[in-house]
């Protein structure tokens, strides 16, 4: 299993770059005068997609525009996933599994973390609304799903992993093989 | 009150119509025409026609807007209007000729035209077929060939062409779009001079001109023009396949009368159909055969990253003699008066309409060939030799109805000709010259259209009857009545009335093409970031008011739902304002729309990403509002500022802002 895990440590490294070439995540918006979409990526380093009419629709109702450069996610993040990227590749260089299972769970803890940073910055996006917006409806915000699709005012969200995200997924579930594959194909075996 | 062009030839036909059933010339419709005016149309017609909402027609229908000046593009087999493109006329609507930008477009040696007579649409084609790259269209009146370029659906260029007195038969495009060709309607002095008009034999010439189209860009240039004699040259076709290098045009006149012409020009029994060989005429230009006459003709091009035309008159250009090109151009012999001249899509036959003598007459292209190569000549006309008739004839559609017009071709062998004065379509078998079939349409005929049906490769599945008179078959609207263009199935054996449709304009050609050629080419918005418009402001921050002298620019922005900067102070009485306003927009169908209050002119309508300028004078002091004329979201009915003039020579300054 040791020389397996050596493997799966490397693979899951490489997957890791995958989320430099892919969109984290995928947001769509449908409304009767976007019959064809509106789209936006979320990289691990920038804002992709129809970012500038995302913006004029959201002015609208109070949502802050969204510029990339007052994201500092975008900043850290390729930083982080690089760190994680060079530790996981000294981690399956060494192959000794205390050190890959303390690798898995930083690394589960940096995914966790970074999640609830983007539900946060959701809610933010979607609850803190300009006072001076053109169209003020009491009790309405316009938080985008995080997972799924819902029906704000006009406008049908979608929003799911993108590529780079189920990359990110593929990568850490390999590391919990990495880490823990030993115990399951153990008792397997017996 | 009257329409004189179109009143002296109805009376012309209408007399015939007369002089015809008083001598009991029977060629009336025989069957169906009762049926068809009540109203009573095939069971499934309107099945055929419906396109449900949100569905797409299957094609484009370029249709000449006639005496509007413009084109209009309809959806087929619905009728639907989908857009009216500006060409020869301003267009308030569209700030065409009103707007700084447009107005070097209708710019001529004459200066500045704000109308002029559109009529025949031709499509661009590679090897024969129609490629959806651009439209050309003429003008009548003033002669001039446009261009529209069918990604963007506006006009692109617009070349005037000298020495031509009235430009009606063009423009006529050869087999790869190297040439588009135009032919003079009234012989004139050429070049132009004082001389008595009974002077007409001596002193009165025509000439055929030909447009170079650049492959690449559709650029045009006047080539060189071709002398010939002052006959009434009429519509033209070039050939294709074995008769690619040659072009044919109609003529009537060729009594060479000038006054009267209803009568004096209806006198000789035969008119004449001219063939003219371009690549002769390319040789003997190469050889140094061609002169360079002065004159003077604007060309006027619009480009889509200045978001501005420029004008640029032309000083001179290459006149050809045919006496010094041998081999350039015959006359055929052709029954009286013809109109319509149309090769078939193999390019063997060349098909011309008697229009007054109730006769088809199909000529050769072989036999062309061969009757040159025997030399079989029956005398000239103004030099020019004419051919033999029987010679070059292959066939007459005899008797076919009264008054054809013009031909087209479904591919499946089949020759369709509209019939102005017994007000119908009549289809007939090329080889036999046989009738098979026909079917009245409401009323009086005059062009027809079947998508590519004048290319090598016609969409033989429905026809555009296009009629210029439509009397009781709407409801009535005063003494102005629409015309109309009638849709009629022909993808079976007998032909089938599916609908009609009033048109802009009265429409004397049209083009059609299959949606799918270039429905996925269009352009949906100017990228900003390639607006090289001078005064473009292309974020908010660019916004500004500038004085230089009595002049003030106002650099104006506009984005969904507000002016920048929407209030400016410091403008005086006296001066001229002019507002650059750049849409900031970057999103498929949100135009905005300025207008300020006095403005004489229209209003800018501006697409995403471009600019456009209106000139306004303002004539008195106060505070006077401008706002976004189209409606562009919610906040639309917000979307408006304030300018403030003061009293000539106040120190108001220059003050402008948003949001404070």
């Amino acid at each position: 299993m040791q020389k397996y895990s050596r493997l799966l440590i490397f693979v899951s490294v490489a997957l890791i770059a995958l989320a430099f070439l892919f969109p984290l995540w995928d947001i769509a918006i449908f409304a009767p005068q976007y019959p064809e979409g509106l789209f936006l990526q979320i990289w691990i380093n920038k804002m992709g997609g129809d970012l500038t009419n995302v913006n004029i629709l959201n002015h609208y109702i109070g949502m802050h525009p969204i510029t990339p450069e007052s994201i500092p996610e975008l900043k850290f993040m390729p930083m982080i996933a690089i760190g994680l990227m060079i530790s996981g590749a000294i981690v399956g260089l060494i192959n000794k599994r205390p050190l890959t299972i303390a690798w898995v769970v930083i690394f589960t803890l940096i995914a966790v973390v970074g999640l609830a940073d983007f539900y946060k910055w959701e809610y933010d996006y979607g609850h803190n609304l300009n006072p001076d917006a053109p169209i003020k409806i009491p009790g309405m915000h316009y938080q985008p799903p995080f997972i799924g699709s819902q029906v704000l005012l006009n406008i049908s969200a979608f929003s799911y992993p993108g590529i780079g995200g189920f990359a990110l997924m593929a990568s850490l579930a390999l590391a919990y093989v990495a880490a823990f594959g030993h115990l399951i194909f153990k008792k397997k075996k017996a | 009150m009257l329409r004189t062009n179109k009143w002296s030839k109805t009376t012309v036909f209408a007399g015939v119509a007369v002089i015809m059933a008083l001598i009991g010339f029977a060629c009336t419709p025989k069957s169906g025409s009762q049926k068809a005016k009540d109203g009573v149309v095939a069971a499934d017609a309107a099945q055929k026609v419906y396109v449900a909402p949100g569905k797409y027609d299957e094609f484009y229908a370029l249709v000449s807007g006639g005496f509007s000046g413009q084109v209009s593009v309809y959806g087929l087999p619905s009728g639907r209007l989908l857009r009216v493109i500006p060409v020869f006329s301003v267009d308030p609507e569209k700030s065409y000729g009103f707007s700084e930008e447009t107005k070097p477009m209708l710019n001529t040696s004459h200066g500045f035209l704000p109308w002029d007579d559109s009529h025949h649409p031709n499509l661009s084609i590679t090897n024969g077929q129609t490629d959806g790259r651009w439209l050309f269209i003429n003008s009548n009146n003033t002669p001039r060939i446009a261009r529209i370029d069918l990604t963007t659906f506006r006009t692109a260029e617009i070349i005037e062409i000298p020495n031509s007195g009235g430009n009606h038969g063009s423009p006529f495009i050869t087999e790869n779009t190297e040439y588009a060709l135009a032919s003079t309607r009234f012989g004139v002095p050429i070049p132009q001079k004082d001389v008595a008009i009974s002077s007409y034999k001596e002193n009165f010439k025509a000439t055929i001109s030909f447009i170079k189209v650049d492959p690449k860009s559709g650029n045009m240039n006047l080539a060189f023009q071709v002398l010939v004699p002052a006959i009434d040259y009429d519509l033209g076709s070039c050939g294709k396949g074995p008769s690619r290098d040659w072009c044919f045009f109609t003529s009537y006149n060729s009594e060479r009368a000038h006054t009267l012409l209803e009568i004096t020009a209806s006198k000789n029994d035969k008119d004449m159909v001219t063939a003219i060989n371009w690549k002769t005429a390319e040789k003997c230009i190469a050889d140094g055969k061609a002169k360079e006459w002065k004159s003077s003709y604007a060309h006027n091009t619009y480009s889509d990253e200045t978001h501005s035309a420029k004008s640029e008159i032309l000083k001179s250009q290459k006149v050809l003699d045919p006496k010094d090109c041998p081999g350039l151009m015959y006359y055929i012999p052709v029954a009286k008066s013809p109109h319509g001249m149309d090769t078939d899509p193999t390019g063997e036959y060349f098909v011309a309409g008697g229009k007054l003598a109730a006769q088809i007459t199909a000529y050769s292209f072989q036999k062309l060939l061969k009757a040159i190569e025997e030399k079989k000549f029956t005398g000239d006309l103004g030099g020019i030799q004419i051919l033999d008739y029987a010679s070059v004839m292959a066939g007459e559609v005899q008797k076919p109805c009264l008054g054809p017009l013009h031909t087209e071709y479904d591919g499946k062998g089949y020759g369709y000709t509209s019939c102005f004065v017994s007000s119908e379509v009549v289809k007939w078998k090329l080889g036999t010259w046989e009738v098979v079939d026909r079917i009245p349409t409401y009323y009086s005929l005059g062009h027809l259209m079947i998508p590519g049906g004048n290319s090598a490769k016609p969409w033989g599945k429905y026809l555009l009857a296009m009629n210029k008179i439509t009397k009781d078959r709407y409801l009535p609207t005063g003494p102005e009545l629409a015309q109309a263009a009638q849709l009629i199935d022909i993808s079976g054996e007998k032909m089938e009335m599916l609908s009609d449709f009033p048109t802009i304009g009265e429409p004397h050609y049209a083009q059609g093409i299959p949606a799918s050629i270039i429905k996925d080419k269009q352009v949906k918005i100017f990228e900003l970031d390639k607006n090289k418009h001078p005064y473009a402001a292309k974020s908010e921050k660019e916004g500004k008011v500038v004085r230089d002298g009595n002049t003030v620019h106002v650099y104006l922005t506009m984005i969904r739902s507000h002016f920048g900067p929407d209030n400016i102070e410091g403008i005086k009485v006296g001066d001229t304002v002019y507002f650059h306003v750049t849409n900031l927009e970057q999103d498929w169908d949100i135009p905005h729309g300025f207008s300020i209050l006095g403005a004489n002119a229209a209003e800018l309508l501006i697409m995403p990403g471009e600019t456009q300028t209106v000139k306004w004078n303002p004539e008195g002091e106060g505070v006077f509002p401008f706002y976004c004329t189209d409606f562009c979201s919610a906040l639309h009915q917000e979307m408006q500022g304030y300018i403030r003039v003061s009293a000539k020579g106040s120190n108001t300054p220059i003050k402008f802002s948003l949001g404070k």
